[in-house]
């Protein structure tokens, strides 16, 4: 099973994430589980989201409290929530932002994750230019499905058609490709 | 049909015109043929309005709809005294849910009329003061914003008779009740701003809104009839003797509503969609003091000492009445 | 046709496929996208013929049911927590009336202090109202208990809530089975009331019964959901049969064989538990878990032949009675009475406070070791709680709790969930 956490505001289409995610999962024949953990729901509060991805039925509904996946999609929140608690050595870290982890000021986490990796995702800019909103949910989609394997890019495309569509779901797959193109350029450089 | 003696309990110079008529003028209580909705047996005190009111307003409803009402009645006197179990006097379908929610329950009703297509069955919802104007009016005031389909009548005896007496939102200035005792310089219930249920009823911009009495019967029915040809939230508002609540002699109780409606106290008017559309005249303006006096509810505003502060205030409250509705108007 | 789809709308489309007639819906977290939804699907005349009425409070909700059911409708509304309260006379008035109303409880704590995650209190208060209760301990489960529920309430003329745990269940978007209607047009069968509100043969409905005859009704009610514990088990077989999956019944067992110490929990924590299961089997202890489905009734029977082979039982559950302790451990130890099983309540989950593998697992544990006490409060903080206590014994005007907590630990709860 692997564990996805996703942090952001609200507003950013953080459980919408998590539940394309799981669609995507769901599209490549697999079980899948995404949920929201409440505040008081309002614009700009920090959300999170989880999804669970298995090749069996999956039974159990905490709260995910040691991901193997960390995604966020809000950098504001690095020094203000506890995003990276209970990841671990081999924890995978997607990051919306177009500086580095260094100039973020997590060179203590980077140390932690001794077989794990952080990416840095520029999403909301390739948000900006392939969706005309800085909307990252779906670039670090694409980036995660590089990174992890979790769920094809077709499956995720799908997703992604299904749930936006029109031009707005033409817009974020585009960024979700440009988005994975861009990972797999950064591991070839 | 059910044909049966006709018993003419309406004596007196006004209801004798009744027999003068031609048959399709006259009340539907003066016909053989009446549906008797709420028939004999019940348990209402000697002289009650209440039940006066509820028979003439139903039974004008069943004529209205060739019998095809169904009722939803609040808890209290009439909801009571109509089905001490195992008997009910009920002769048309009928449920009592709480005391709170006669107009919601009346909604569920019409709601399901209305999914099964079964437009041809009306609903009339019905409760006194208390559950209409107090814990009701949560209900009703939802049924109101949604236009249900439901005529909802108010039979108001002004205050908790049921249980004992109890001051209601309905209960008006100055009335003793078993809360609002008179002791002392207190002179029973005090003035607040009263809950006008006809004027927020209007408020609520309803089709069709009217107050009657159980002074003027004809005038019941004529309201009940013009009310059912009409689809969407209605409220009808009768003011009901209680003999036992008000003190008064249980052969007055017709009298003592008039009373009500010849001081001014209680307006006789019709509205529609939030405008007043039709007003009743007072034929011979009375002093409130005329229709007060013979209240024991109200005596302490006459012995041992008058309470000319608290008069004065009611006869405001009259002239107001009879200036906003122009009940003195041209004849 | 399997979908992955939230579990609110699901069980609105499952309800939608059900063919109510009429609809009461009001709002409160977390029920409001099942409402959503409905209204929708109403709109879009899925189900044609179905009144989909928006009232101003819970209580109308009930009430306006309870109206429509009369009528001959078949009816449903949902709600959760503070809702469920303020339609409690209600609730009390349909069962009494025997109204064969159906309503999803969306599991919710009660305030004070408000709180709008999950735990089973809100349910649990009206454990006496006369209401079946169903648990589902699963997204599927609630979708199939929504089918089963409407049966079982038109068969013996009950309401019936099927509860869901709020957030959790409700907003978990999961791989599900959704019904067609055609598949529940075969197992459900047209709404023919028992009594209803109808000119051509009018009846008086609700007429005040004196003490001559409410003892003879209310033992009736009693005796109906003894009824259901037979019925149950029916339904869920015919439920197997026509869709091909286990669902509803009384009670269901997970490594129940050779138990020695087996953990008994109402509703999705029951997955958290399995889990939990699978790790203590795994190191050699011979632990089994019960789900109880069906709270209201409570199968007494069931749970003496489930458990009765067990040395000791560990109750956990997400509600309590204050004052007392555990709600569903005091139905437990009922059902064993005489038996000699040792019994325990963990009262865990309050408030939506997450229960885990990880928390849980100390618990068990000390439970396998005979240490575990009568009553644990899974997770409490006992140095909040020894401070505020330490302030009632000083002071007689000593505030309220929640916000007394604040002053001394001069945070908000931080942490990830």
């Amino acid at each position: 099973m692997l564990q996805v956490r996703f942090h952001g505001r609200g507003g950013q289409g953080v459980v919408t994430s998590a539940e394309l995610l799981a669609t995507a999962a769901f599209l490549d024949g697999r079980h899948a589980q995404a949920f929201p953990s409440f505040g008081s729901e309002r614009m700009g509060a920090p959300v999170v989201a989880f999804c669970r991805v298995a090749d069996r039925p999956i039974r159990s509904h905490e709260p995910i409290l040691e991901p193997d996946v960390v995604v966020i999609q809000d950098p504001t929140l690095l020094h203000q929530v506890d995003v990276f608690g209970g990841l671990g050595p081999e924890g995978i870290v997607l990051l919306n932002t177009e500086r580095t982890p260094e100039q973020l000021g997590l060179r203590d986490l980077l140390q932690r994750l001794s077989g794990g990796r952080v990416v840095a995702v520029p999403a909301s800019a390739l948000a900006r230019e392939h969706l005309g909103r800085p909307l990252p949910g779906a670039p670090l989609l694409g980036a995660l499905a590089t990174v992890t394997g979790i769920v094809s890019p077709g499956s995720l495309a799908a997703a992604i058609g299904d749930r936006f569509p029109g031009r707005v779901g033409a817009g974020n797959r585009a960024a979700a490709e440009a988005a994975a193109r861009g990972v797999t350029e950064a591991v070839h450089a | 049909m059910r044909d049966q003696p006709v018993k003419f309990f309406q004596v007196g110079s006004f209801a004798a015109g009744n027999r003068l008529l031609e048959p399709e003028q006259r009340t539907v209580q003066a016909g053989a043929g009446r549906a008797n909705t709420l028939t004999s047996g019940h348990r209402a005190c000697q002289g009650c309005g209440e039940a006066l009111g509820a028979r003439s307003v139903l039974d004008a409803a069943m004529r209205a709809t060739g019998d095809r009402v169904i009722a939803a009645n609040a808890t209290g006197c009439l909801e009571v005294f109509s089905t001490p179990y195992p008997e009910s006097s009920w002769q048309l379908p009928w449920i009592h849910s709480l005391f709170g929610n006669a107009p919601a329950v009346a909604t569920g009703i019409a709601a399901a009329l209305k999914a099964k297509g079964r437009t041809d069955v009306r609903v009339v919802g019905q409760a006194g003061d208390g559950g209409t104007v107090d814990i009701g009016f949560g209900c009703l005031s939802g049924m109101f914003e949604r236009d249900d389909d439901v005529l909802f009548v108010c039979y108001d005896n002004e205050a908790y008779m049921n249980t004992g007496v109890q001051r209601s939102g309905a209960t008006p200035p100055g009335a003793r009740t078993a809360t609002t005792q008179v002791v002392g310089a207190r002179a029973g219930n005090r003035f607040g701003q009263g809950k006008d249920l006809p004027r927020i009823a209007m408020a609520h911009g309803i089709p069709y809104v009217a107050t009657a009495t159980i002074a003027d019967l004809r005038d019941l029915e004529a309201k009940v009839a013009r009310a059912m040809a009409i689809r969407g939230a209605r409220y009808l508002h009768v003011l009901v003797t209680c003999p036992l609540g008000w003190g008064t002699a249980t052969r007055e109780s017709i009298r003592i509503a008039r009373l009500a409606v010849e001081s001014g106290l209680f307006p006789v008017f019709e509205a529609e969609f939030g405008d007043v559309t039709a007003a009743t005249p007072i034929r011979r303006r009375v002093p409130v003091e005329q229709y007060l006096r013979p209240q024991r509810r109200f005596r302490h505003l006459f012995e041992p000492v008058e309470r000319r502060d608290v008069l004065d205030r009611l006869q405001a409250i009259a002239d107001r009445n009879v200036a906003r509705y122009d009940l003195e108007g041209a004849r | 046709m399997p979908r992955q789809l939230e579990g609110s709308r699901a069980v609105a489309e499952t309800v939608a496929g059900c063919r109510p007639e009429v609809i009461a819906a009001y709002p409160i977290s977390p029920q409001t996208h099942i409402v959503e939804t409905l209204s929708a699907l109403v709109a879009e005349g899925r189900p044609a013929q179905c009144e989909f009425i928006n009232v101003e409070s819970e209580f109308a909700a009930m009430s306006v049911a309870i109206g429509a059911s009369a009528a001959g409708a078949r009816t449903y509304t949902a709600t959760a927590s503070q809702g469920l309260l303020f339609m409690a006379e209600a609730l009390f008035n349909a069962s009494g009336l025997g109204l064969p109303i159906v309503m999803t409880v969306a599991n919710r704590a009660i305030g004070a202090p408000i709180n709008i995650w999950n735990d089973h209190s809100d349910a649990m208060s009206q454990r006496d109202s006369g209401w079946i209760q169903l648990f589902a301990d699963s997204n599927q489960e609630a979708v199939d208990l929504h089918v089963q529920a409407f049966r079982l309430a038109e068969q013996l003329s009950v309401p019936v809530m099927v509860c869901m745990d709020g957030f959790v269940l409700t907003h978990a978007h999961e791989r599900l089975e959704v019904p067609s209607t055609a598949e529940i047009e075969a197992y459900l069968p047209p709404y023919a009331p028992r009594q209803v509100l109808d000119p051509d043969d009018p009846v008086t409905i609700g007429a005040m019964v004196g003490p001559e005859a409410f003892m003879e009704v209310r033992y009736l009610m009693h005796a109906k959901q003894q009824l259901a514990l037979d019925a149950i088990p029916d339904l869920a077989a015919d439920f197997a049969a026509g869709f091909g999956r286990e669902a509803g019944g009384l009670l269901r067992g997970y490594r129940l064989e050779d138990a020695d110490t087996v953990i008994v929990a109402l509703g999705s924590v029951i997955g958290t538990i399995e889990d939990l299961v699978d790790v203590l089997r795994d190191r050699g202890e011979r632990v089994g878990a019960l789900s109880i489905r069906c709270f209201r009734p409570f199968p007494l029977s069931e749970v003496r032949t489930a458990l009765g082979g067990a040395r000791r039982v560990v109750v956990v559950e997400k509600a309590f009675a204050p004052g007392v302790g555990g709600i569903v451990g005091q139905n437990v130890r009922l059902a064993l009475d005489g038996l000699g099983v040792e019994t325990r309540d963990v009262v865990a989950g309050l408030g939506g406070r997450p229960v885990t593998s990880a928390s849980l697992e100390p618990v068990l544990t000390a439970a396998l070791a005979g240490r575990l006490p009568p009553l644990t409060f899974l997770d409490l903080r006992a140095d909040i709680v020894e401070r505020e206590l330490a302030r009632l014994r000083a002071g007689t005007r000593s505030g309220p709790h929640a916000e007394n907590i604040l002053r001394d630990t001069g945070l908000v709860a931080g942490g990830v969930v």
